[in-house]
């Protein structure tokens, strides 16, 4: 990482996270403030700033910074050159990326040539989730429905952020790649004896760096069997020129209709043979969907799928395609595949269900202590009043009401507000007009003595 | 230290796709005092189904929502028409809704009985031609 780039809100929680701001870029505008859908960022002197326990991940910043001041932080192949033994876990994403592919298999074998030793398709892991999904509905009638799925990380941050009652709606299932890391690991310690778990490093080939922040502080399991995250966006090039020298692909695929079409909203739930489902992606069309089940308003759906970028994984911001390309593209790659490769009864399932629990902390709570937090909510509505409702974003924050919170909780003052702050000065002006005045007749004076000098 | 936080939200009667948000203010702001999901549960759906009603039958009204620590009390007040028949109009399944917002799913004649369910308190005052208020009540 560039010495100028400065991990944003560095010390405020424990959990890292993948946007890196570019201090140098950042012109301290207030675009990337209103975007935000936990309201986590602040422009601090100028420059943004993000609060690391309000971060989910989504990219949202990223899309919108006109200075491209956002980055997305993600690993180097070269960062892992000590492993013995590397495997690729290329992302159902990848496979719509490029206009001349007709099959996956010389994808794959172009994959392996990058410098891996080994490629294991997160598909394959995908419809293994797909009937895991289809058996817990059928097996779990009196979980509370819809239930919703765990794949997308950044979804379950924010439900675990914002929608603290959702939480018991999540499948408890490991995410497709956590899967395939576990089954690629214990795949190449089978076939190589001499190798030892620590030998072997798994590197996910991503379309989105919320899987960054994932493999750090992982959901559903203490340790994350993916040891990298590198970029989708970073292989491009080279795969492309590599694939059109493969004459005999070396690898053969080993996922179906189900799990290529994961890469896009609306796969996921379409493999449960079930019409009872809704499908909604974008960050801002998912919230609304997560604020209609809060309210109780969704009824007679089973399973809900949520995406947090714009037409599913394909729409994450380490790919180089147009979502909607893509996804057109995987519709006619997946023509003529098999239903699906993988079945559970090679996998018993128990293991891939989630080990710990999903952290579902309250960040919004002002405080731990209800009189305190009482206090706050009281000073908090009387700001609110005060302040112009112009939610202009000026100030830094993005609405009044998130100002009114920030100078409850120490973090900003009253005349952040330039509305407030003009009209003092106005005030000021006019008490001491005649002060001004005088001090504009000694300019004055001072001007001609010098003129004259 | 506050003893009672008051939240007040406008309900704008004229426009009825902004229905139920103050329902969302009020759970966001219980949230940030920590109160436990099931109360704001409580109220959120109280608190919304009353808030469709005065859409609905009042052109709008005021909603105030007094915080204390053991308890939240709600006070809706409209200047509607009024319920001539409370009793009847508790009846689960009764409603005198519109066709036009039946459509959307609303009219299903259980929000009065439901405001009761959630609350432990509920008491309606109502004068025909005048308006209704109504209190409730959830223990914390």
């Amino acid at each position: 990482m560039n010495q100028k780039e400065l991990q944003a809100g560095a010390c405020d929680s424990p959990v890292t996270h993948s946007v890196t701001l570019d201090t140098e870029k950042c012109k301290g505008c207030t675009t990337c403030i209103k975007h935000c859908p936990t309201e986590a960022i602040r422009v601090r002197n100028s420059r943004a700033v993000i609060e690391n326990a309000r971060c989910i991940d989504c990219g949202e910043c990223i899309r919108v910074c006109s200075y491209k001041a956002k980055k997305a932080t993600y690993d180097k192949l070269e960062d892992f050159s000590s492993y013995r033994y590397k495997i690729a876990l290329p992302a159902p994403a990848l496979y719509g990326q490029f206009d001349e592919l007709t099959e996956t298999d010389c994808l794959l074998t172009a994959l392996l040539e990058c410098g891996f030793d080994e490629v294991f398709e997160v598909a394959s892991a995908a419809e293994l989730v797909s009937e895991y999904t289809r058996k817990y509905i059928e097996d779990n009638p009196d979980a509370p429905r819809p239930i919703i799925s765990s794949a997308c990380p950044v979804i379950v941050r924010l439900i675990g952020v914002r929608y603290p009652l959702l939480c018991d709606h999540i499948l408890p299932v490991l995410s497709p790649m956590e899967i395939a890391a576990r089954i690629a690991r214990s795949e190449a310690v089978k076939k190589h004896p001499e190798l030892s778990d620590s030998d072997i490093c798994v590197l996910f080939i991503s379309p989105c760096p919320a899987k960054v922040s994932y493999v750090r502080s992982p959901i559903g399991t203490p340790e994350s069997a993916v040891t990298g995250v590198l970029s989708i966006g970073d292989f491009y090039f080279k795969l492309r020129s590599k694939m059109r020298e493969i004459k005999e692909p070396s690898v053969q695929a080993r996922s179906g209709i189900i799990g290529i079409s994961w890469a896009s909203s609306g796969g996921e739930a379409s493999a449960l043979f079930n019409d009872k489902y809704l499908a909604a992606d974008g960050i801002e069309n998912v919230i609304k969907v997560l604020d209609e089940i809060d309210n109780g308003n969704i009824r007679n759906i089973e399973f809900v799928e949520l995406n947090a970028c714009s037409g599913g994984c394909v729409g994450g911001v380490l790919n180089i395609e147009n979502p909607y390309i893509a996804k057109a593209r995987i519709q006619t790659l997946r023509k003529y595949l098999p239903v699906s490769l993988n079945r559970m009864d090679k996998n018993p399932f128990s293991e891939y269900e989630f080990e710990s629990e999903i952290n579902c902390d309250y960040v919004v709570k002002l405080s731990d202590d209800r009189h305190e937090a009482m206090r706050k909510m009281a000073l908090i509505e009387e700001l609110s009043g005060q302040l112009p409702q112009l939610d202009c974003g000026s100030c830094g924050a993005p609405t009044c009401r998130a100002l009114a919170e920030d100078i409850v909780n120490g973090r900003a003052s009253k005349d952040d507000c330039v509305i407030i702050i003009k009209e003092k000065l106005a005030e000021y002006y006019r008490k001491n007009s005649s002060a001004f005045k005088g001090k504009e007749t000694v300019k004055k004076d001072d001007a001609e003595s010098g003129g004259k000098v | 230290m506050a003893d009672c936080v008051r939240l007040r939200y406008v309900i704008d009667g004229e426009n009825f796709t902004s229905a139920g948000e103050a329902s969302v203010k009020v759970k966001r702001s219980l949230r940030q005092m920590g109160f436990s999901p099931e109360v704001i549960r409580k109220v959120s759906v109280a608190m919304y189904e009353g808030e469709i009603n005065m859409v609905i039958h009042a052109r709008g009204g005021v909603a105030t929502v007094d915080v204390y620590e053991d308890r939240i009390v709600i006070v809706l007040e409209d200047e509607g028409p009024g319920i001539p028949d409370i009793p009847l109009a508790m009846q689960a399944g009764y409603s005198t809704a519109p066709d036009n917002i039946r459509s959307l799913g609303f009219g299903a004649g259980m929000g009065l009985p439901n405001m009761k369910k959630y609350t432990d308190d509920m008491k309606i005052e109502s004068v025909v031609g005048k308006g209704t208020t109504i209190t409730m009540t959830v223990n914390v």
